[in-house]
């Protein structure tokens, strides 16, 4: 099917059915319930997930095929952000030049920068790439104001040109991102007993930009181009000797992976269109490593796991409190209720940077093959036949 | 003339502390050959000693004032330092007032400690390993650590003052025959440069003229064949790690005064600082050093008036534009040796 072999195709089909049912899946708990903040079947979060999936998607094809580890991946998704907000205040509010332009100048920005710091290797690489994106961030958030809005970001104004659009919806308001007609915020609301699920079209929007962009990542992996950039990551040396340049195919695997960051940050504007510089801020940068690490470095799913891991903890752990702990531990007797609560307070709300850190840790020393491995090691526990299979539906770091 | 004066003695005390931290980097590269993430963490670590310090010699608990009354008449209650109880009043004052330098004592066995613990505990499993997995589970480290700090000391910073006898500042340029009040230099900053030479001063020295520093040396150059000697290394290169961790941790201590800690000063220095290292030459020890200092002057530089008004916004990106300058022109950077990561 579409050109992949069965085990891909099947792979493919099965994310496109988890991202199709996500509404139900990510609202297991009735509404109203004590379990009812573990849902993260609201339009924002979901929203997330799938845009930071395509960020991490594209991130993994620059490390997890080559083994360039790029540290400043976060000013392309700004580029794109900044790109796709500009549109909406020159030409409409459709998303798709938008979404376009965010490409584009993603894929420019990445062309440029990428030629610059691919002619190192190794952790210098890393520091190159890091200093670029750091200055983006200090000239976007100081001396670019005119273009980037600086301090306060780039937001829509009522008095913005937009050629092909209006300027103001006829109540006098700002109009709102929308794909001919269809506008990104809306949703609709399937009530079934205590349940609520939404149906968001953003979501949805984003979820099928995803899976094209999934659909090709696979494509990039399994073709000739994708075997010379793991050739790159287990011996560039020997490369070079059997007479190929790798530069090209760096170059290439770098402004691809430039583009789907200049993707999701087209995204992320046509759902809230603003764009603000601390989405260039080296933090951002090391989230998306994060995400491609703990889901699974050079493997297909994993980076759209581990996205979903940290999108979800960063949400849903950050808003429990102390007093919902207490409802939770309040069958234990009270010195020990008090005791568990302030063992686990630390972990949760405000500190769930620190589980974030700890689990990280855990997944780099004990899994360094991320959620992936830590699954098909389960497997290979449950089920011996399985695990003698080879594990054709993800790939392994070529080295 | 006077105006370069001063941006160079600007520059100087944040030079000292990246030199500081790039230098216990890049001992720990030389030693260990591991990338260390966390190195911003020790130093902010560094800071928080001497917080604690600082709150602990405050620690004070309540005596009842017969002699003087409070407006309703009762006896005052007073708040007094277990310190006044120990050494008396006068002392007492000095100690408080003395918590940063006297955090130096405190700290060193502290970061050592830690040093020693992050080695044995951690970072000996990822020898092996390749420098990705070093960087990674060493910035999860830094994210832990961080985030521990923040939840016992909160998010926002710690004032934590010089002692009363460097508060203020001092007529540098008088001194050297300019004209009276033109080079202010506050007198900290001056006592920070001096502590990190005699700090810079005292590692080269061990390493140069002690024997322990002689294998250590020995073993940065060709670890195998001075293990092959019978030479206990890796428990060198242990202390080595721990003798790092103290001079990143002293940098804090003492660059309390002149910024005052948060959470995320590690960080904020840790980027700048692996950019020392890498400007000045991975395992290069000199190299860090001038690297620091340099870059530290060039920053200072770059935020002259004169300069911003021609070039606007250099002040935020000079140090990594040299950076990328160097590296793409230095491919080993200012006095990187040859063979050490050169890929």
């Amino acid at each position: 099917m579409f050109g992949l072999d069965k085990k891909d195709a099947s792979l493919l089909l099965i994310v496109a059915v988890l991202v199709a049912f996500a509404p139900f899946l990510l609202n297991p708990f009735p509404e109203g319930s004590a379990m009812a903040q573990f849902n993260a079947g609201y339009p924002d979060l979901m929203q997330r997930f799938v845009i930071f999936g395509i960020f991490a998607i594209g991130f993994n094809i620059l490390f997890g095929l080559t083994g360039y580890l790029s540290f400043g991946h976060a000013a392309f998704l700004g580029v794109g952000s900044y790109a796709a907000v500009w549109m909406f205040k020159l030409l409409s509010m459709n998303v798709l030049p938008a979404i376009i332009l965010a490409v584009i100048t993603a894929g420019i920005f990445a062309l440029i920068i990428g030629y610059v710091s691919l002619r190192r290797s190794g952790i210098y690489f890393s520091i190159l790439t890091l200093a670029f994106a750091q200055m983006s961030f200090a000239l976007a958030y100081s001396v670019l104001t005119p273009i980037t809005g600086g301090e306060t970001g780039l937001q829509l104004a009522l008095d913005d040109p937009r050629i092909f659009g209006s300027s103001t919806t006829a109540e006098g308001n700002i109009p709102v991102p929308g794909f001919f007609g269809l506008e990104m915020r809306d949703s609709t609301e399937l009530v079934l007993g205590n349940w609520v699920f939404t149906f968001n079209v953003g979501y949805y929007f984003a979820a099928i930009i995803m899976l094209a962009a999934f659909y090709l990542s696979i494509r990039i992996f399994r073709s000739p181009f994708g075997m010379m950039l793991r050739a790159i990551k287990s011996n560039q040396q020997r490369l070079n000797y059997t007479g190929l340049n790798p530069r090209p195919y760096t170059l290439a695997a770098f402004v691809i992976s430039g583009m789907y960051a200049g993707l999701a940050g087209g995204l992320m504007a046509s759902m809230d269109p603003l764009a603000g510089a601390e989405r260039m801020f080296w933090t951002a940068s090391g989230e998306v490593v994060l995400m491609t690490i703990l889901g699974g470095v050079g493997t297909l799913i994993g980076p759209v796991l581990g996205a979903g891991l940290i999108k979800y903890m960063e949400n849903i752990i950050s808003k429990i409190n102390a007093d919902i702990l207490h409802t939770w531990f309040a069958f234990l007797p009270d010195g020990l209720e008090d005791l568990v609560v302030t063992m686990i307070y630390p972990f949760i709300g405000k500190g769930w940077h620190l589980t974030l850190g700890i689990v990280f840790m855990l997944v780099v020393i004990f899994l360094p093959g991320g959620l992936v491995q830590g699954g098909q090691k389960l497997a290979g526990l449950f089920g011996r036949k399985k695990a003698s299979q080879p594990k054709n539906a993800t790939t392994e770091p070529a080295e | 003339m006077d105006a370069i004066i001063l941006q160079i003695l600007n520059g100087l005390d944040k030079g000292s502390a990246y030199a500081l931290i790039a230098l216990g980097l890049t001992l720990i590269f030389g030693t260990l050959g591991v990338v260390n993430f966390a190195h911003g963490a020790l130093f902010m670590i560094g800071a928080f000693c001497a917080v604690t310090l600082s709150k602990l010699l405050t620690l004070s608990h309540t005596v009842i004032d017969e002699t003087r009354t409070d407006f309703l008449g009762n006896p005052l209650k007073v708040e007094v330092p277990y310190v006044y109880d120990v050494f008396g009043q006068t002392t007492g004052d000095a100690i408080i007032d003395w918590a940063v330098p006297l955090s130096i004592f405190f700290a060193i066995p502290v970061m050592i400690l830690i040093g020693v613990i992050m080695e044995r505990g951690l970072i000996k499993h990822f020898y092996k390993r390749p420098h990705a997995d070093q960087i990674l589970v060493t910035f999860g480290l830094a994210i832990v650590l961080q985030e521990i700090i923040k939840y016992y000391y909160g998010a926002n910073p710690i004032p934590t003052p010089a002692p009363e006898a460097f508060v203020g500042s001092f007529d540098f340029g008088a001194l050297i025959g300019f004209e009276a009040g033109q080079i202010i230099y506050p007198y900290w900053r001056l006592v920070y440069f001096a502590f990190a030479a005699i700090i810079i001063g005292a590692v080269f020295a061990f390493l140069q003229f002690t024997t322990f520093g002689m294998v250590v040396r020995a073993g940065m150059a060709d670890r195998e064949t001075v293990g092959l000697l019978g030479i206990n290394i890796d428990k060198r290169f242990t202390i080595m790690f721990g003798l790092a961790a103290a001079v990143a941790g002293l940098a804090g201590v003492m660059y309390t005064p002149i910024n005052s800690p948060n959470y995320h000063m590690g960080m904020d220095f840790l980027v700048l600082s692996f950019v020392v290292v890498v400007v000045g030459g991975m395992g290069s020890l000199p190299g860090a050093v001038l690297a620091g200092f340099l870059l530290g002057i060039l920053e200072s530089f770059a935020s002259m008036r004169e300069v911003i008004d021609i070039i606007p916004g250099i002040n935020q990106v000079v140090i990594y534009l040299v950076a990328i300058i160097i590296l793409l022109t230095r491919p080993r950077g200012l006095m990187g040796r040859k063979g050490v990561m050169e890929d």
